[in-house]
């Protein structure tokens, strides 16, 4: 597919971003297997999956990784 | 009905005491949202009320540029940003409807929050044509979520509305506006004013980026304290959506869109802070109000 008139290189939004101390950001629409083996479909523009391992509602981040920092 | 002839006491507006001036400026600013059913809509961009308004804005800003902290250190931004947001103290309204509200005050908190949340991200909307680039995408992506993502029964705002009848409390937008404490109109004031001025489209997002990384942990202990008065589930679901939707938006905002727009326009960095800290103040103010009324 060709680009759009204008469009500049580089000035898409990324599909995944990792935060630093914080979630994964998905955009877009994905099925996510959590650690447990069950399979999860997002509903938002962009979901945050849990990195840190300590969500209450996995695979989404809940924040709790606020909680833990020393 | 209110129309054509418009007469304001001018002097009046920057001099009346603070709860008029807050009451004159929240009916000014929702001429620009629903309106009201026996105000004509032309009054809108009446000049007259424009320039009361203005009057009314500057004494609001000052008294928000007088609390305002400014950050020790702006950089690595988000890093900060988000430390700053966390290190603003306060009295935690959730944590007290978490572990010890009683059944009336959970319900007054809701009257407290349905001026605001019955039209749910609107203010934030306003800023979406006066930044650009990567921000003013992730801005839309955050408020289409808030919007339903598609689907009109999940707005925000409805989920509340739904929330407020389970309760059996009125629905209505702006049912208990006269009932709440002034500070309820403040913050919903305070959003308005960065919202609908282009020049503080900085502090508008930054406001936000505080509001969302504000909300996550405490929409968690509103749901755990609505569930252990038994109040409706309908509205301990609002706060369960608000626990996933605002772990999102608080990196959006921060990351996504402010970081964009301070990086583009390094000007504006000063301003994002002094929205951030307006929205912790006017929530601290707000939570004071609600506890100091309560122990009375």
């Amino acid at each position: 597919m060709s680009a759009a008139p204008g469009h500049q290189q580089g000035r898409e939004s990324p599909d995944v971003v990792v935060c630093p101390d914080g979630p994964l950001l998905l955009r877009g629409d994905h099925l996510v297997e959590a650690a447990d083996g069950s399979r999860h479909r997002t509903t938002r523009p962009v979901s945050a999956i849990c990195r840190c391992g300590k969500t209450g509602r996995s695979p989404w981040c809940d924040g709790t990784h606020k909680l833990l920092r020393g | 009905m209110v129309s054509g002839e418009v007469d304001v006491a001018l002097p009046a507006g920057a001099d009346a005491d603070h709860e008029d001036r807050q009451i004159a400026l929240w009916a000014l600013y929702e001429l620009h949202y629903g309106g009201f059913e026996d105000v004509d809509d032309d009054l809108e961009w009446h000049p007259t009320l424009l320039t009361l308004r203005h009057q009314l804005e500057g004494v609001f800003l000052a008294e928000l540029r007088e609390r305002y902290v400014a950050p020790e250190s702006t950089e690595p931004f988000a890093e900060q940003l988000f430390a700053y947001i966390a290190g603003i103290d306060g009295p935690s309204l959730a944590r007290f409807v978490q572990r010890n509200a009683t059944r009336d005050q959970a319900l007054d908190v809701l009257r407290a929050r349905s001026v605001y949340q019955l039209k749910e991200a609107d203010p934030t909307t306003w800023a979406i044509p006066r930044i650009s680039g990567a921000a003013k995408v992730a801005l839309v992506e955050l408020q289409y979520d808030e919007y339903g993502a598609g689907v009109p029964d999940k707005q925000h705002s409805h989920l509340f509305a739904q929330g407020l009848a389970a309760c059996r409390l009125d629905p209505a937008y702006g049912a208990y506006v006269d009932d709440v404490p002034v500070e309820v109109l403040e913050l919903n004031n305070g959003l308005s004013f960065l919202g609908l001025h282009r020049r503080w489209r900085g502090a508008a997002m930054g406001f936000l980026a505080a509001f969302e990384a504000t909300s996550s942990l405490p929409a968690r202990q509103m749901a755990q304290g609505l569930r252990r008065l038994g109040l409706a589930e309908e509205m301990a679901y609002y706060y369960d959506e608000h626990i996933e939707a605002d772990a999102v938006h608080e990196q959006l905002a921060v990351r996504q869109i402010c970081a964009p727009v301070v990086a583009e326009h390094p000007e504006l960095v000063d301003d994002v802070f002094f929205g951030a800290f307006t929205c912790v103040d006017l929530e601290n103010r707000l939570a004071q109000a609600l506890l100091d009324g309560w122990a009375a």
